[in-house]
């Protein structure tokens, strides 16, 4: 007997069969071909899962919800950033990097220096600041230590001030205020010379090549030259007669004339005692004499020291006068 | 007893704990739908100068998200398929989680099953000193006698009604008052604590805390009475689901609580039954056409039951609304008859005033304000619940009256037993409290 093919049977309504046949000729089909089909469908559930509901618990949280979306991405770049530098090579080949593209940034020609101007110094002066700031040219301006420079150059006892600048068009600009010799100073290490405030200018060779300037000597004198100034400003008319002063145990002062006369001021108003000097001088011709030495260390009471010829002059003078001879 | 003292302590302040986060939920698990509420407290944004607001206090709280569900394994009020409910309680706190967009931890849930059973019960103290102190209104609430209500059940609700002092009563707050003789009238409401373990541990498997606990017979009256109603005396019924609750209220607070174990599946299962049709085509028959007043009209307006079985004759039957009313009918007489019932074993007919308000899902079935006075009495209407800020439009109706008083439940708690302070000589003899109190007294 042929077998029956179930699917002749499921025409649709139109075509002469019945629709509840072919119906049930379907469901015999599916159940053939072992689809689940066949199971009355289930409603949806609506319910979420445990495991999707535990997760939007988790994901309306707000700290967890912070930590993903703000903390979570920084720290995953940071630690990709940390991982790639983590071996030695990552590391130097990127400050290697770095360190030639500042090199390139730095060594262009608008940053470069190419020489250095000096202002307001003289020229044995201007030499010894360029062998002391010991600048190669041309240099990269963020190469340059200016304060370093300049501390270097306000250590030279020559400069009593200095500022240094990059100018525009490349120059490194040095601008300098000299120190003024004011006197020469006679020490146990040589002649120097020394600015108004005693700060030593620099050293002299020979008192020959300054003679403009005035003459000081003795321990301390460097320390006081503001009074040997007002004295020799206040010398008068002794300044032709004027060798230099003489700092006596670093308290007072000495005025050294020609002659071998000396002049010995107090150490409290010395300008007092050099202008009762000087007075004497003008009514009595005082220096002119045969004095070697007027001592004002007490001014109430100048004393005068004579000279050999002079003291022995008036021990004759005096014999002849009471009819005696010492000899 | 102390156990679920515990118990119901770490559930207030676990409530206050949510309430200083500013989000909780409400789940009102009910037999035919189950409705969460995330609400958001703003604190004292709302509130006015001497902690009383805009709507006295009620508007310090906002709906944030709404969602209900189709109830599954629930009957009359309690939970039968655990999983099933679970479910459905992950389904509705999800969905009201997204509307919110924020996650909860907390929820308030209530609950009308669990056969309510409610007693008034009294207690007596002597003042220990003139005034009266916390103490005495501790000792006082200790001292009433505890009716034996069995083991498997427990205590839901215990609020302190009414405090006489000498023989003054209606004291709302006796503290400070002088007086020798202070009493205390209670209303304790016990349920099964089956049931009670039930919903716990469903609303656990949800990984939510548990806040607070109430009865649904307690909350819609909460909501669905006005003011007035809570201090001159009502009952409110609301007609759920699976179960129809009845409460009973008196100078704002409840005074009785009860349900009778019927409601809107019932009549569902009625239509199903009388029309053969499944349970899904019954209820959607009853919302459209439903009533209870039969009119000449309603004979003549046809309804088309409809099916897919396949047989011609059966699919195409078309029943007369009035032969749906005529099935409905019964049902609801029943219901009202089974509330006029628990209302007449709780002496309603003695109250000053014998307002009635219905409410709840069943309760809008049309023509039920003309056969409740019947039934009931005069003084009959039908209630909606409060309009809280936030709530959707479509949760305003009155199937949310215990999903809205579970807010207002949850906004300003009233003070039960568990909230006094403990009297001490109940304290453990080690406790620091209790040598505190040695040393006040003695010195």
């Amino acid at each position: 007997m042929r077998p029956i093919d179930p699917t002749e049977f499921a025409k649709g309504p139109t075509a002469g069969g019945s629709a509840r046949v072919s119906e049930a000729v379907a469901r015999a089909l599916r159940a053939r071909r072992g689809d689940a089909e066949s199971a009355p469908q289930r409603p949806r559930d609506p319910a979420p899962s445990r495991a999707a509901y535990r997760m939007n618990r988790l994901w309306l949280t707000p700290s967890f919800r912070f930590f993903l979306r703000r903390i979570a991405p920084v720290a995953a770049v940071a630690a990709c950033i940390g991982l790639w530098f983590a071996p030695q090579d990552n590391r130097e080949a990127f400050m290697g990097q770095v360190m030639a593209i500042k090199a390139e940034v730095q060594n262009r020609p608008e940053f470069m220096v190419k020489l250095m101007a000096i202002d307001g110094a003289s020229g044995e002066l201007s030499e010894d600041i360029r062998e002391v700031m010991a600048q190669d040219f041309p240099v990269s301006s963020f190469d340059l230590d200016l304060p370093g420079l300049l501390a270097q150059v306000e250590s030279l006892d020559a400069v009593e001030s200095a500022g240094i600048h990059v100018r525009a068009g490349g120059i490194l600009q040095v601008d300098i205020v000299e120190r003024t010799p004011a006197v020469v100073w006679r020490s146990d290490l040589g002649l120097e010379m020394l600015d108004a405030e005693g700060h030593r200018v620099a050293a002299l060779e020979s008192r020959l090549d300054r003679p403009d300037l005035p003459l000081i000597a003795g321990e301390g004198a460097d320390r006081a030259v503001e009074e040997a100034l007002a004295i020799l400003a206040n010398a008068g008319p002794l300044t032709p007669r004027l060798r230099g002063l003489v700092r006596v145990g670093e308290r007072r002062w000495n005025i050294v004339l020609d002659r071998d006369q000396e002049i010995l001021l107090p150490e409290i108003k010395p300008l007092g005692a050099l202008a009762q000097v000087v007075a004497l001088d003008q009514a009595k011709d005082l220096l002119g004499r045969d004095v070697a030495t007027v001592d004002m260390r007490r001014p109430t009471r100048p004393t005068v020291r004579l000279t050999e010829a002079a003291q022995d002059e008036l021990k004759r003078l005096r014999g002849v006068e009471l009819g005696v001879s010492y000899r | 007893m102390t156990d679920l003292y515990e118990a119901q302590r770490a559930m207030r302040n676990m409530r206050k704990a949510a309430l200083q986060r500013g989000v909780i939920a409400i789940l009102d698990v009910g037999s035919s739908k189950i409705a969460c509420l995330v609400l958001r407290f703003d604190g004292e944004r709302f509130m006015g100068g001497d902690g009383v607001g805009a709507l006295a206090g009620q508007s310090s709280f906002r709906v944030i998200g709404a969602a209900t569900t189709r109830s599954r394994g629930v009957r009359f009020g309690e939970i039968e398929a655990m999983a099933e409910t679970e479910r459905a309680i992950r389904t509705a706190v999800q969905a009201a989680q997204k509307m919110a967009q924020t996650r909860v931890d907390h929820v308030i849930a209530c609950f009308s099953g669990g056969s309510p059973r409610s007693y008034g019960i009294a207690g007596q103290v002597e003042v220990e000193y003139d005034t009266v102190s916390e103490q005495d209104v501790a000792r006082v609430l200790a001292s009433s006698d505890v009716p034996d209500y069995g083991n498997h059940r427990d205590v839901l609700h215990a609020q302190p009604v009414n405090f006489q002092l000498d023989h003054r009563s209606g004291l709302k707050d006796p503290r400070g008052q002088i007086g020798q003789n202070l009493a205390v009238d209670m209303h304790m409401l016990t349920v099964d604590t089956a049931s009670i373990q039930n919903l716990l541990y469903c609303i656990k498997r949800c990984d939510l805390e548990v806040a607070g606990l109430a009865s649904g017979a307690y909350v819609s009256g909460i909501s669905a009475l006005v003011e007035d109603e809570q201090e001159l005396g009502a009952a409110c019924i609301d007609m759920g689901g699976g179960a129809t609750d009845v409460s009973i209220f008196m100078k704002k607070h409840m005074i009785y609580a009860d349900s009778v174990r019927m409601g809107g599946d019932h009549v569902t299962s009625d239509i199903a039954m009388g029309l053969q049709i499944p349970l899904a085509t019954a209820e959607r028959i009853k919302t459209f056409y439903g009533g209870i007043v039969a009119t000449g009209m309603d004979d003549r307006e046809m309804i088309e039951v409809g099916s897919d079985c396949g047989d011609w004759e059966k699919d195409r039957r078309t029943v007369s609304r009035a032969e749906l009313i005529g099935i409905i009918r019964p049902r609801v007489e029943e219901i009202l008859e089974g509330v006029r019932e628990r209302l007449d074993a709780a002496g309603f007919e003695h109250m000053p005033s014998q307002q009635i308000v219905l409410t709840g899902g069943a309760s809008q079935i049309p023509g039920l304000d003309s056969l409740a006075p019947k039934i009931l009495g005069q003084n009959v209407r039908i209630g909606r619940p409060l309009r809280v800020q936030g709530l959707p439009q479509a949760a305003t109706g009155a199937a949310f009256a215990s999903a809205v008083g579970l807010c207002l439940f949850a906004a300003n708690p009233q003070d039960e037993w568990w909230d006094f302070e403990i009297p001490a000589e109940r304290y453990p003899a080690r406790s620091l409290k209790r040598a505190v109190r040695w040393f006040k007294d003695n010195w």
